[in-house]
């Protein structure tokens, strides 16, 4: 417990120097840039194939499991818009990028510090941590509420084709479920916690990298410990957005 | 001028450094040496402000280092130049852009001017062609040269060396040892530089501290380490059969 309150007193820390006033802006401009591109542009496939396919899936087991005569087809689409807009989309997604972004920032700073790069900038009278880290959480920040609607717009797209190519159901009672019951609230809600999961992740992660210590096995370890704090803070931040946002 | 006044350094509660002393001259090739584990490399990060101190006071020139804040302490970081042992360069930059960081960072200086600054310090440690190349393109003694030229490329008044010849031949360590001593008489640096090849020892060498488990144990010239007769020193100096014969000879 009382090393749990010492990493979360050194993560605030940490965070006290990562949003400190930068050296100069337009260096950390063109940083966030090519973070923007090196974390959420190559993302984006990844984000894809996972979005169509589970899209697809909802699609199709909702169709199995609501096959009775009282229940209209449209409910189909009603459901697998739910699904991807609700959970899948900000959750889900926030998830399966905390292993892929969480693990690459952990270990990309882990190695910085191993190999005494940080200390080099520490040396050259540069805030290493807002250097490193504050473009990585703006473009994270900034991108991933972008790749939740884009992630619900693939999902959503899935569901459709699986609709009109396997005949389940016909296509048109999928787009009328697609607005049905429309909440706009509901991006808010979905935008909102894929910016929050963002913070979370690019955060956590850079904090494991950034006190890594010793060889390459502790940066393994840093990676591994990055991914497994951002999912598990993930989940408790998405029961908390819930209970606040309730759609 | 750098002086280090009864500085003390543990890590949890060993001590690595007990009421060091010492002071290194602007204009001269200063030289840490000791065993592997003395506390060399802890002495050099405590001077450069990496490790704090437990107790002591580090000066540059006359001010005292160790009583700034850490915005205060910016403003002489941009005096210190420091050739990490293994380069320690930016992996995903190429070797322009390592050398030219410094320059973005802190400096006012025009496109123009920064190209022309990162093309003359490529040219001062004789690396010109590798402008795009990224650190892992580069050989060991190619790292360590864009490591001094971007130590450089401020024109630091200070330059700290962690064993910048390890893992290099001979014949490439004299040209590192070579052209961080003509760096530092060219630009009247106060060079201090963490080794224990003795060879840089008795090439460049102007002053000379010996770290023995923690303790300043001698200081001199390279002419006074022919001729010393500390023990530990002796051992360190002279721990090869061919090295003992040639000191007998020379005695």
């Amino acid at each position: 417990m009382i090393k749990l309150l010492e990493s979360i007193g050194r993560y605030v820390l940490l965070l006290g120097k990562v949003f400190s006033r930068p050296e100069k802006m337009r260096i950390y401009l063109r940083r966030i840039a090519f973070e923007i591109e090196a974390l959420g542009f190559n993302s984006i496939s990844l984000t894809a194939i996972i979005s169509a396919f589970i899209g697809a899936v909802v699609a199709l087991q909702m169709a199995i499991t609501l096959e009775s005569p009282f229940i209209p087809q449209f409910m189909i689409g009603y459901a697998t818009r739910e699904v991807m807009v609700l959970e899948f989309s900000s959750t889900v997604v926030a998830l399966i990028l905390a292993g892929k972004v969480g693990s690459n920032i952990a270990s990309e700073i882990g190695t910085m510090r191993i190999t005494e790069q940080i200390d080099a900038l520490e040396i050259m009278g540069v805030n290493s941590a807002s250097y490193l880290i504050l473009p990585k959480i703006v473009a994270t920040v900034v991108f991933f509420p972008l790749l939740t609607l884009f992630s619900i717009f693939v999902g959503i797209v899935g569901g459709y084709v699986i609709a009109a190519f396997t005949g389940i159901m016909l296509p048109g009672d999928y787009i009328e479920g697609l607005f049905y019951c429309f909440e706009p609230f509901s991006i808010t809600y979905a935008l909102v916690k894929g910016a929050v999961f963002a913070f979370i992740i690019t955060s956590i992660s850079a904090y494991c990298g950034y006190y890594a210590k010793g060889n390459s096995l502790e940066v393994g370890r840093a990676s591994t410990r990055a991914v497994v704090s951002s999912s598990v803070t993930i989940m408790i931040f998405d029961l908390i957005l819930t209970q606040i946002m309730r759609v | 001028m750098i002086r280090a006044d009864h500085i003390s350094k543990a890590f949890e509660g060993r001590t690595v450094l007990d009421d060091i002393t010492v002071e290194f001259d602007t204009g001269k090739t200063n030289l840490i040496i000791g065993r592997s584990g003395s506390g060399k490399t802890v002495l050099l990060k405590s001077l450069v402000g990496l490790h704090d101190v437990d107790s002591g006071k580090i000066f540059f020139d006359d001010v005292c280092y160790t009583d700034l804040n850490f915005r205060q302490r910016k403003d002489i970081r941009k005096d210190i130049g420091m050739i990490f042992q293994g380069g320690a360069l930016l992996d995903s930059s190429t070797v322009r852009e390592n050398v030219r960081l410094p320059l973005d960072l802190f400096t006012t200086m025009s496109e123009g001017e920064k190209r022309d600054r990162v093309s003359f310090c490529l040219e001062r440690v004789r690396l010109t062609g590798a402008d795009h190349l990224y650190p892992s393109e580069l050989s060991g003694g190619m790292v360590k040269r864009v490591a001094i030229a971007r130590a450089i490329v401020l024109n630091p008044r200070y330059l700290f060396c962690d064993e910048p010849n390890s893992g290099l031949d001979p014949q490439t360590s004299v040209i590192i040892d070579n052209l961080i001593h003509d760096i530092t008489k060219e630009f009247n640096i106060t060079t201090i530089i963490n080794t224990h090849d003795m060879n840089s020892v008795m090439e460049i060498g102007e002053k000379i501290v010996y770290i023995h488990e923690g303790h300043k144990w001698w200081e001199g010239t390279k002419d006074d380490i022919l001729h010393a007769d500390n023990p530990e020193l002796n051992d360190f100096v002279f721990a090869s059969a061919m090295a003992k014969r040639a000191k007998s000879v020379a005695k």
